[in-house]
């Protein structure tokens, strides 16, 4: 109970108050303009949240993502043009409802279903996470070594669309993680003589990089018409919400619950979330016939679903380190910056840490009704600002920022090579996320690999002998087997 | 499918053999048979695999799907290049003639490279520059290189 005082203390001071006001603001904004997204806006913080004490810092980032991917609905409404990659799922659907006169269904919709979802995934978080933790603390290096390979499984085989590509990406991923000096020999791994390169790549420019760099190659590179918003003056959006909720009570628990498990699986985030509980939504509709005519069903429950993952990220990245998505990814850098190393031990050390995150969380949401309902207000107004001049100041400040965490000109070469290979993969069709999730969870794999190896003497078969690491490592032989099985089925099936 | 495959796989597998090639090098844990070599190596036979099942499903595949806006892209690789050397002269320049001039230089070749009109593009690279050093230098102290500039303030 002191710990919840202490909690509440830490949010609720006028410093951070005004952290998780501002970084609303910023949130919004970078979620409705196109081309923006959720991760760009929490990689472009990072360099600001380097100055800020750890609990506004993280403040800063959950704040600021769960705005940006309900914000991304807005121009989704508007324009038919996606603000963040987790709201394209049902871009179509929410753009025919504005052209047949429904804007405020839509963007209502939107809003306040985002906001029963994100309050679904955190209350998820706050059950979750403490409960994962106690059995974390348990947990010896066999168990994190198969979380990892269970990590990258997942981001290979349930997330991506092609798996080939998805181990390629894991594997540029891990190879940009053993650079340096941290490996189990201390041999300089890579560095081709580069004092800068001992310590290794370092995190948070090489995701400026992949995550803002990239996408500003890529507006430059693509022919982006202006579009025009939409001329129609839209009454309350709030009218009519309760009737929905109503409606479809089913919709909003099922969005809510596969967005928050989605969420918590590595690699897959809120715009898979989306995606998947939009093609749930028709499934298991009455009326599947209305959904690509501009029906609200498909809204509701994917628009639940996005914001439901974020909170469902957080679990992976909290109690073992491991991030649910990118966002999380990069908070992670951040936990490490600010000497709130995740794993188990936080929740019995820092718990005051932990429900201060919550509390933060929480807060977030229900700032989301107020402001997001401003945000829909002055929507025309943000979207008129082109974005051919924010790309040049966004990249100035990704320049200035990653510079900044080292004071390291280095590190602004780091962030040009990381985001010349995230452009170059995403034309390719590599997918970034398990990249991600190799540079970030490399140096966990090596280590507990070979504690584990150095246990057991050598004996590979001890990585099976404690239960839930036995459990974890088949379950991941049996993932990567699928296809193999599947392949044969069907070979059989043909002949 | 797309038409890259082959020639990425290509690249790929070089970098899986070069990856290989090196790790040779690095040494095992004292007592140990494994160590520091043992990562680089299931990376690069991973990559090289990898690479070959690619290339090999590159000529399996057949009919090629063209990769999204590859089309598109083609017609304006050039901002890109720009916003690249921009970044790239900013490294190079930055601590030579300071912040204050490289800044409005690389930023007005971004905005006309996205066909911001030029004006607009000068006022924009100006201003930026002065608020983004004010924000950074200023505020968060982040020790922006001034040049042959003494620091202004």
């Amino acid at each position: 109970m002191d710990t919840l005082v202490t909690a509440f203390g830490m949010v609720f001071q006028p410093y951070v108050l005004l952290v998780v006001l501002l970084s609303a603001c910023y949130g919004l904004f970078v979620g409705a303009i196109p081309g923006l997204t959720a991760t760009m806006a929490t990689a472009l913080l990072v360099p600001v949240t380097f100055f800020m004490e750890p609990i506004p810092a993280v403040a800063a980032i959950v704040t600021a993502t769960a705005m940006a991917i309900f914000s991304g609905d807005i121009p989704s409404a508007l324009l038919r043009m996606p603000g963040t990659p987790a709201s394209a799922a049902y871009t179509d659907e929410a753009y025919l409802l504005t052209r047949a006169g429904h804007a405020e269904i839509a963007l209502g919709a939107g809003l306040v279903f985002s906001v029963l979802g994100g309050i679904f995934g955190v209350l998820v978080l706050c059950l979750a996470a403490p409960t994962l933790a106690e059995v974390a603390l348990e947990f010896s290096s066999f168990e994190y070594f198969w979380l990892v390979m269970l990590g990258f499984t997942c981001a290979v085989f349930i997330a991506g669309k092609d798996p080939l590509k998805g181990i390629v990406s894991v594997l540029i991923g891990l190879l940009i993680a053993v650079v340096g000096l941290e490996n189990p020999a201390a041999a300089p791994r890579y560095t081709f003589g580069y004092p800068d390169l001992m310590g290794g790549i370092a995190l948070i420019p090489l995701m400026i990089g992949m995550f803002a760099i990239s996408e500003i190659l890529r507006f430059a590179a693509v022919v982006v018409k202006p579009e025009r918003v939409a001329e129609r003056p839209f009454g309350n959006v709030f009218t009519g919400m309760w009737a929905l909720v109503k409606k479809y009570p089913l919709s909003l628990l099922r969005g809510s619950s596969l967005g928050a498990l989605v969420g918590a699986l590595p690699g897959a985030g809120a715009d898979i979330a989306a995606w998947m509980a939009y093609g749930v939504s028709k499934r298991f509709s009455k009326e599947p016939e209305k959904f690509g005519t501009g029906h609200v069903e498909g809204i509701v429950e994917a628009g639940a679903a996005n914001n439901a993952a974020l909170g469902g990220a957080w679990i992976p990245a909290l109690v073992f380190g491991i991030p649910g998505d990118s966002i999380t990814a990069i908070a992670i850098g951040v936990l490490y910056l600010k000497g709130l190393n995740p794993g188990p031990t936080l929740f019995v050390n820092h718990p005051q840490n932990i429900y201060a995150v919550f509390i933060v969380f929480m807060l977030a949401q229900f700032l989301m009704l107020p402001l997001g309902w401003a945000a829909i207000k002055v929507a025309k107004q943000i979207l008129r600002i082109p974005a051919n001049v924010l790309m040049p100041l966004i990249l100035l400040f990704c320049i200035v920022g990653s510079f900044a965490i080292n004071n390291s000109t280095f590190d602004i070469i780091v962030m040009l090579l990381a985001g010349v290979l995230g452009f170059c993969m995403e034309r390719w069709g590599f997918p970034v996320a398990p990249t991600i999730l190799g540079v970030v969870l490399g140096s966990m794999l090596e280590q507990h690999f070979f504690s584990s190896l150095i246990k057991a003497d050598g004996n590979f078969l001890a990585f099976f002998e404690r239960p839930i690491a036995g459990t974890l490592g088949v379950l991941c032989l049996l993932i990567w087997l699928w296809p193999v099985v599947r392949m044969r089925r069907k070979r059989h099936q043909l002949s | 499918m797309q038409r890259s495959d082959r020639w990425v796989g290509l690249g790929l597998a070089v970098l899986g053999l070069a990856v290989l090639w090196t790790a040779r090098a690095f040494p095992t844990v004292p007592g140990q048979k494994l160590g520091s070599a043992f990562l680089p190596m299931i990376i690069g036979a991973g990559l090289l695999v990898c690479a070959l099942a690619l290339i090999a499903r590159s000529f399996r595949g057949g009919a090629y799907v063209a990769g999204g806006d590859a089309e598109a892209a083609r017609e304006h690789f050039g901002s890109a290049v720009v916003i690249v050397g921009a970044v790239l002269a900013y490294v190079l320049l930055a601590d030579r003639i300071g912040f204050l001039f490289i800044v409005p230089l690389c930023l007005l070749a971004t905005f006309l490279a996205l066909r911001v009109r030029f004006a607009a593009a000068l006022i924009w690279a100006v201003g930026g520059t002065l608020l983004v050093h004010a924000a950074f230098y200023k505020l968060l102290r982040v020790p922006l290189p001034w040049g042959p500039l003494p620091p202004l303030y």
